[in-house]
């Protein structure tokens, strides 16, 4: 067990205290309160815990028992064993944040190449260390944004092809401050581009929020589209799946602030929703007011070279109230996850990823467009998702796939009323051709019935 | 001994895993919206773990020694938790998959909320929060939207204990309110006095912790809760010091309204170098249509043959989502565990060995160390790193000094309210022979503080790094092992 003491060790414990017992250890909580019984499940050696949670685990159908076409925020991506067998080392998983470095190198060099590997994917100058997921950070842009103009501009303009629970919890963080408008996502309107937002860009604007791919999976050159945003000097947010930077202009380069996201696809397993890899990159201008751990390197007095948390002044443990964040804990084991998978992949793997999760995800839109009473939208450019029009409930038609053993896309009519009978789906590395002819095959004889 | 960063070691061409070659046909690409350039790293899969097994041996963690970092529960991480979250059942599921398909899912999050409702007394959780900091946010805008829902508008400040962590400030300023400090009188509990001055229509909440940063029971937290309510106030728990509270006292009986919970601390799931952790929010009744949603409640009663349906609940004035989906699911899985294993018993005795080992550890520096708020202390006790007759030396020397004997140094200068703080938390977890060693390690070093100080001011000599210069750190401030313009190049 995980409470060492024999019943003498603790004796001589209490005598050197000089208490004579435990329960008076606790005579300073209240007496009508003290030593609750709790009304719990009798407690279980390891191997009836094991057998217990593994019948629960089989309760569930997961993406290896079905052919999953689900994405939609979350994907279903191939994790390399390497990558995990790095989490297992209690070296890194069984330590904590790293306040004293000399005794934290580990974990600060592999944030600081966390931090390198995403300031290069994103095009931007520098990366924190993480926030919570791609929700959050898209949030915490907003802070940065309200903070940069010092409050002064109230305005945050969003697109409706942004993820809806990123708008949600944006909208959570925003309402601690008075006055703030958050406008643009009118959900009646899913397909608008970004262009499309430009008019409610004004002088008070201070932040406009694109999605690169957007939630529909489309993909836009924002080379344009970001000059006309800084023109009324606002600044700009791209929310992006990092894996479609392997293949795509990055946010940097067509000329955005902050680029921020969902890490998930990095090699972090989708564990029904978490822990994932909030990320979140900022050009120069924006660092000193990134929220979050940063780790910068630095010299002993040696010359060795080492790292360090650094600009901690930013912080709440430095700053308190006047913190850019509360953050503390952050996601660094999911971080690491991204950095070795990055690491291990590489130049040409993640390329390879992207673009087998192109090619897969055209392929399916294209046969499903065949299919008489399905239709997709094959010129707007997309990455490795698709909205697919049905001729049914997308409810109706996921229940017929899921009896044939396909978990299907999105119902996008849960975020959308406009979007009754739209599907959203995502197609990766993990589906084969013979998974897309089994998922059309299912459509055709849906749309024969 | 320096390891070369994953751009030193890389070599072009070198590819670390190979994918399968498309099985369909290609489709054609968007030419001008296709990257140039793709400035990371190649590496051979080799190279990847002998880097990382490297970086690995540069780190103090639980599984190598004793870390008694206040505040932040260091106790062993079960193996065993870890095989559990990875089970494929659970490791593979989609967060958005039809309730029908993840009923396992459903019923392992159902019944930790549950656990978590009894242990803390509470009676609605959400598990959505990422972590602490996260909580509290959840916590504090939840009383914020329990005050506008009543059309109180005039509550604009909250209380926080000048012995606060950090965050608790950061969050009530990031929820819109004015941060109002109380002091701590001479045993380490809110200032009463101090508090009821401070107590009027203006007053949103209070944010206590307890036992709180010092390690200390709020000896009149009945009162202190009370204060705040006969104001109008709710009380908000930062759960952070839970471990030493199971089966000894339940939040809810002592008055708070809501309290958040660190599963990476009081149930044992890992801190992983940072995170992630998970934080969730526990209510009374009152507050329950506030938290975020969704939450997991049971949609068809089961029967003999049939277990329950589970399924998810939208709170109705909800503040709304605070992270997407539903929550570190995977956190969950390890305290499911942990309480599991435990049970009722075993969860009291995590508490009373924890407490135990504290004051022992405080029984046996007490003396030698300056001790500001002597008392019984929960599960944590805070000293002064500092001496009058050796004042070349800081709590950050003894810190340092620490690593030199193999030990991770203590929380430092937290809280704020001790001079030159070192905030001990052994965990219950610990021998009493590493606790021995660990005192007389410090006695040792509080003599070559006062017989060689330079030994500490020098502190480590055996680390793979000396003291770093975090000013030159935040004066170059290289963020980034290859700059994008070098790149480019
Ligand atoms: C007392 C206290 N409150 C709050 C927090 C914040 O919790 P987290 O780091 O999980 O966000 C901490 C964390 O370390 C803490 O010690």
């Amino acid at each position: 067990m995980y409470t060492p003491h024999t019943d003498s060790e603790r004796e001589e414990m209490l005598k050197v205290i000089g208490v004579p017992s435990i329960e008076s250890l606790f005579a300073d909580v209240p007496a009508e309160y003290r030593f609750p019984r709790l009304n719990l499940p009798e407690p279980l050696s390891e191997m009836e815990v094991a057998a217990q949670l593994q019948e629960l685990a089989s309760i569930n159908e997961t993406t290896r028992d079905l052919i999953c076409f689900l994405g939609a925020g979350a994907y279903n991506h191939y994790v390399p064993a390497a990558v995990d067998a790095i989490l297992r080392r209690g070296e890194f998983y069984t330590a904590y944040t790293p306040y004293q470095p000399e005794v934290s190198q580990g974990t600060l060099q592999a944030i600081f190449e966390y931090q390198s590997l995403i300031a290069n994917l994103t095009g931007m100058d520098a990366s924190n260390a993480s926030h919570y997921d791609g929700a959050t950070a898209t949030a915490e842009a907003a802070v940065l944004a309200y903070h940069h103009f010092r409050g002064k501009r109230t305005r945050f303009v969003v697109s409706p092809s942004v993820n809806p629970q990123y708008r949600a919890v944006l909208r959570t963080y925003l309402n601690g401050y008075e006055n703030l408008e958050v406008i643009g996502d009118d959900v009646e309107k899913p397909f608008e581009t970004a262009e499309d937002l430009l008019p409610l860009v004004d002088a008070n604007t201070a932040l406009v929020i694109v999605q690169y791919p957007d939630f529909f999976g489309r993909i836009q050159d924002l080379t344009d589209f970001a000059q006309k945003v800084h023109e009324s000097g606002a600044l700009l947010t791209v929310v992006v799946n990092p894996l479609a930077l392997a293949l795509f202009k990055s946010p940097g380069e067509m000329g955005a602030d902050i680029a921020c996201g969902e890490g998930q696809p990095l090699g972090i397993p989708l564990s029904y929703g978490g822990p994932y890899l909030g990320i979140f990159a900022t050009k120069k201008d924006y660092v000193r007011k990134m929220a979050g751990r940063l780790v910068g390197e630095t010299t002993d007095k040696e010359g060795r070279r080492g790292y360090v948390l650094t600009l901690t002044a930013r912080e709440q443990h430095i700053r308190r109230e006047k913190a850019t964040s509360n953050i503390c804990t952050n996601q660094g084991l999911m971080a690491l996850a991204a950095t070795v998978y990055m690491s291990l992949l590489g130049k040409t793997g993640l390329r390879q990823v992207a673009e087998l999760c192109y090619h897969k995800a055209h392929y399916t839109a294209q046969q499903i467009n065949q299919i008489p009473g399905f239709e997709v939208d094959l010129k707007t450019p997309f990455f490795h998702e698709f909205v697919v029009k049905c001729p049914d409930s997308v409810e109706e038609i996921n229940e017929y796939l899921l009896d044939n053993g396909i978990l299907g896309g999105y119902d996008l009519s849960n975020d959308y009323p406009a979007l009754k009978n739209h599907m959203l789906l995502a197609v990766t590395e993990m589906n084969t051709r013979e998974d897309i002819e089994i998922l059309c095959e299912a459509l055709k004889e849906y749309s024969h019935d | 001994m320096t390891e070369p960063t994953i751009y030193e070691l890389s070599s072009p061409g070198r590819v670390g895993v190979r994918y399968p070659q498309p099985d369909v046909p290609l489709a054609e690409l968007p030419q001008d919206l296709v990257r140039q350039d793709l400035p990371l790293p190649e590496l051979s899969e080799l190279n990847v773990i002998r880097h990382f097994m490297h970086l690995s041996h540069l780190n103090y963690s639980i599984d190598s020694g004793f870390y008694p970092l206040g505040s932040c529960t260091m106790k062993y991480n079960p193996k065993i938790n870890e095989e559990m979250a990875r089970l494929p059942g659970f490791a593979y599921t989609h967060p958005l998959q039809p309730i029908e398909t993840v009923q396992g899912n459903l019923a392992l999050m159902y019944e930790l909320q549950e656990y978590l409702k009894e242990i803390t007394g509470f009676d609605a959780v959400t598990l959505q929060p990422a972590a602490g900091a996260q909580g509290e946010f959840t916590g504090v805008m939840i009383i914020r939207a329990y005050h506008k829902s009543r059309g109180d508008s005039k509550r604009t400040k909250i209380l926080v204990p000048d012995s606060a962590h950090g965050t608790n400030p950061a969050t009530s300023a990031m929820s819109g309110y004015e941060v109002v400090h109380i002091p701590s009188d001479s045993r380490g509990n809110v200032d009463i006095e101090a508090l009821r001055a401070a107590c009027d229509e203006t007053v949103a909440g209070l944010m206590l912790t307890n036992p709180n940063t010092l390690g200390l029971f709020e000896e009149q937290v009945v009162e202190v809760n009370r204060i705040v309510h006969e104001a109008g106030g709710l009380v908000y728990g930062d759960g952070a010091n839970l471990n030493a509270l199971l089966g000894i006292a339940r939040p809810a009986d002592l008055g708070f309204d809501i309290m958040h919970i660190n599963l990476h601390k009081t149930f044992s799931t890992p801190h992983g170098g940072g995170g992630p952790g998970s934080g969730p929010v526990a209510v009374k009744a009152a507050f329950k249509e506030f938290l975020p949603g969704p939450i997991v409640e049971v949609l068809e009663e089961g029967d003999e043959e049939l277990p329950p349906v589970f399924g998810f609940y939208q709170p109705t004035q909800s503040i709304g989502r605070v992270k997407a989906f539903h929550g570190h699911f995977g956190m969950m899985v390890r305290a499911y565990t942990y309480i599991s294993i435990h049970g009722a018993e075993g969860l009291r005795k995590v508490s009373e060995y924890a407490v135990l080992n504290a004051n022992y550890l405080l029984a046996r520096m007490r003396g030698t160390y300056k001790v500001p708020y002597d008392r019984i202390c929960k599960h944590e006790f805070v000293v002064e790193g500092v001496w009058d007759d050796a004042p070349e030396v800081h709590a950050l020397d003894i810190a340092k000094r620490l690593m030199d004997y193999n030990f991770h140094p203590p929380t430092n200068y937290f809280p704020l309210i001790v001079r030159e703080a070192l905030m001990i938390e052994p965990t219950e977890t610990e021998t009493k022979q590493t606790l021995d060693r660990f005192a007389d390690v410090m006695l040792k070093i509080a003599e070559e503080a006062h017989q060689q100080p330079e030994l500490l001011r020098e502190a480590p000599h055996s680390t793979p790094v000396g003291r770093l210069d975090e000013v030159k750190a935040a004066k170059e401030l290289v963020l980034c092992c290859w700059l994008p313009e070098e790149a480019k190049n």
